[in-house]
């Protein structure tokens, strides 16, 4: 076991697949010397070359459009999105080409991209910077949609994301790139790339979240075992597909159903895991599935985003209202 | 703008003169009678499979079609001055790149009749499927020969569009890249002059081929009716790209003499008179002028032709009516290459919800 930060981990992962695969390509805008606006791939150009971790012209849409080409050619890119924000130009090259190019040839051609995103908010950053787009992404058929939480799941999960065959569209939780966490470099993936994870056991309530969201729900569920109830988190880690059966698992037991995540609740992932809970498990439940997430806003000016961004205290007032209910 | 713009270049003439000397025309000395009677063959088959796909989709066999009528010398011209190694990306209406690619028409309707989204396996030809939201395919283009560089494969890579397409960022950005990574594309842009009902100059006012020099890449402007002209800028530019020269743009100037689709009704934005002044300038009228000069043009010869486009029509007829629709639960296929749990789950759903409505028939 090493000690490591989520980020750090995130560019040990890159770096084993740079090794293991010569046909692993990193691009992306200032990936190169100064190793991306968050480090994540550090010392990758000097070690593996230009021709290998490419620095790209300041433009998304270019950045996926000519990573399928080159996937087309039998090359796994894995492209950085700088922020966020900025993956919108790249939008229809991702949705209307690399989602689709497998499906569309009937499995003849397939686009195993990696796109890397960093997102969500809680870093005091200027507009465009704390987005949490991951909805666009889990709605287009042909994407597998992952976020890790925690330095393991990172170095584990970027690998993972990367030898898949199927485009993966791999959210990084900003916030938490320079928290710390054990990670185990010679062990295999303790679970599939599609498996959600127990990250605190519970019997009271089920709380589900994701990314960054993670580390909240931990702490909201500190607060509540101090107050005796007992809440069971469950780190999503992928969020296309979902792993309904873990979460049905969770909610057979305890009755009860949170979703908290960054983005908009309205048609936010937390509407679909209601409703298919809810198909699921209705006469389990013993409360209505409650919804925490950011406001049907835009992103808010940084002053303002503490409100905007659930914290352990809305988290832990939905938890109330189902148990009271 | 005061920057000159260089003539298209031009080798045959309009009266079917052939163009000898230097310049372009030193690129296709070895292009003689036989040769110039291929090139004929290849236009009058691609007119005459066209022709029939879109009788096809008059008669329903075909949702839609997008007809090349009238881009045969831009199409064939361009497609002969490939290799089977080099790749090429298209849009929706290059047949002309299908036949010379060596696709047997028959293999050509899946997308067009609606029984798939695409038609050929794109490894077989080194040629991809029509791409439909226009311009896309420049960056996939600008990848692939990104990545045949660094495989050390000397091809060159063509990436087919038209003069809509030139207004798309994804072109621009394609420009860009490729101009810095000196990848081995050539931009082949066939100016119709109509992207739909919008003329050419709503695109750009300025002509296109004057578009790459902001970005470093020449331009060659060319009669895109002039099947020799059209062989020889894109030897040009094709050799640059095999020798790792970097990418080259050409405007072919052309002219999309039917619809932009079977769906189109090209009466309520063009004039009788501008659709004359271009079919007086026909690309295989102009290639025969020059075969007759040359006394390569007997009865024997058109009617072999002929006989080989009727085949062809005839092949992609009969491969349209032979493609009997999908089974309903091929909707789940290679959405994903691995399992996914959602997919496996709505098609158990939707294939009882079938059983059921099968044994609630009478």
């Amino acid at each position: 076991m090493t000690t490591m930060a989520l980020g750090a981990a995130l560019n040990a992962g890159l770096r084993r697949a740079l090794e293991r695969d010569p046909k692993v390509l990193l691009m992306g805008e200032d990936i190169g010397k100064l190793g991306g606006v968050f480090r994540v791939t550090d010392t990758l150009q000097k070690d593996f070359g230009a021709a290998r971790v490419i620095d790209t012209p300041l433009a998304e849409s270019g950045i996926i459009g000519t990573a399928f080409g080159m996937a087309l050619r039998g090359y796994r890119p894995v492209c950085e999105i700088q922020f966020d924000g900025f993956v919108y130009p790249a939008f229809d090259q991702i949705v209307s080409q690399v989602a689709r190019i497998h499906f569309r040839t009937g499995g003849r051609v397939r686009a195993p991209l990696t796109i890397r995103v960093p997102f969500g908010g809680g870093i005091g950053a200027v507009e465009h910077h704390s987005e949490s787009p991951e909805a666009h992404f889990a709605h287009t058929p042909g994407l597998r949609v992952v976020t890790p939480s925690t330095p393991d799941d990172a170095f584990h999960m970027i690998m993972q994301a990367i030898a898949t065959d199927d485009p993966v569209v791999f959210f990084e939780p900003k916030r938490r790139y320079w928290d710390k966490g054990e990670v185990d470099l010679d062990a295999p993936a303790a679970l599939e790339l599609h498996q959600a994870r127990v990250a605190a056991p519970g019997t009271d309530v089920t709380l589900v979240a994701y990314g960054a969201m993670v580390a909240t729900a931990l702490s909201a569920a500190e607060i509540a075992r101090q107050e005796r109830h007992s809440i069971e988190v469950i780190d999503l880690r992928s969020l296309s597909p979902i792993d309904f059966d873990t979460v049905e698992a969770s909610v057979r037991k305890t009755g009860r159903l949170v979703v908290a995540h960054e983005a908009p609740v309205f048609l936010g992932l937390g509407s679909e895991i209601a409703a298919r809970i809810t198909e699921r498990c209705f006469y389990q439940l013993e409360a209505p599935v409650a919804r925490v997430g950011g406001f049907a806003t835009p992103y808010p000016p940084a002053r303002l985003e503490r409100y905007y961004l659930p914290d352990p205290d809305r988290i832990l007032d939905a938890v109330d209202q189902t148990l009271a209910a | 703008m005061s920057e000159k713009i260089d003539y298209p270049v031009q080798l045959i003439q309009p009266d079917g003169a052939r163009v000898h000397g230097a310049g372009y025309a030193g690129e296709v000395t070895d292009i003689g009678p036989a040769e110039l009677g291929g090139l004929y063959e290849d236009m009058v088959v691609l007119r005459r499979v066209d022709a029939e796909a879109t009788a096809l989709q008059r008669q329903g066999q075909l949702g839609i079609w997008a007809p090349s009528l009238g881009q045969e010398a831009s199409q064939i011209g361009s497609a002969r001055a490939l290799a089977p190694d080099d790749y090429v990306f298209t849009s929706y209406r290059e047949h002309g790149l299908a036949y010379c690619r060596g696709v047997p028409p028959a293999q050509w309707p899946p997308l067009w009749r609606g029984v798939a989204l695409s038609n050929w396996d794109p490894a077989e030809y080194n040629l991809t499927n029509p791409a439909i939201v226009v311009g896309s395919q420049g960056l996939h283009a600008t990848g692939y020969a990104m990545a045949a560089h660094m495989d050390g494969a000397e091809i060159a890579v063509m990436a087919y569009f038209g003069d809509g397409a030139t207004s798309q960022g994804d072109l621009s950005e394609a420009l860009g890249f490729a101009a810095s990574w000196g990848a081995g594309v050539v931009f082949f842009c066939q100016n119709n002059h109509w992207a739909i009902s919008e003329p050419v100059q709503l695109q750009s006012p300025f002509p296109l081929v004057a578009r790459p020099r902001g970005f470093g890449i020449p331009g060659i402007a060319v009669d895109g009716n002039d099947v020799l002209a059209v062989l020889a800028v894109t030897r040009t530019a094709v050799r640059r790209a095999r020798e790792g020269g970097g990418p080259t743009f050409i405007e072919a100037i052309t002219y999309r003499m039917g619809p932009h689709t079977t769906s189109d009704d090209p009466t309520r934005y063009r004039t009788g008179a501008e659709i004359e002044h271009w079919r007086a300038r026909d690309p295989i009228d102009r290639l025969r002028r020059l075969l007759l000069r040359e006394g390569a043009m007997d009865e024997e010869f058109t009617r072999g032709v002929d006989t080989k486009a009727a085949a062809a029509a005839e092949a992609l007829r009969a491969g349209a009516l032979a493609l009997p629709d999908p089974a309903p639960l091929t909707v789940f296929d290679h959405v994903y290459s691995d399992p996914h749990p959602l997919i496996d789950e709505e098609r158990e759903q939707f294939s009882a919800y079938l059983d059921a409505l099968e044994e609630a028939q009478p």
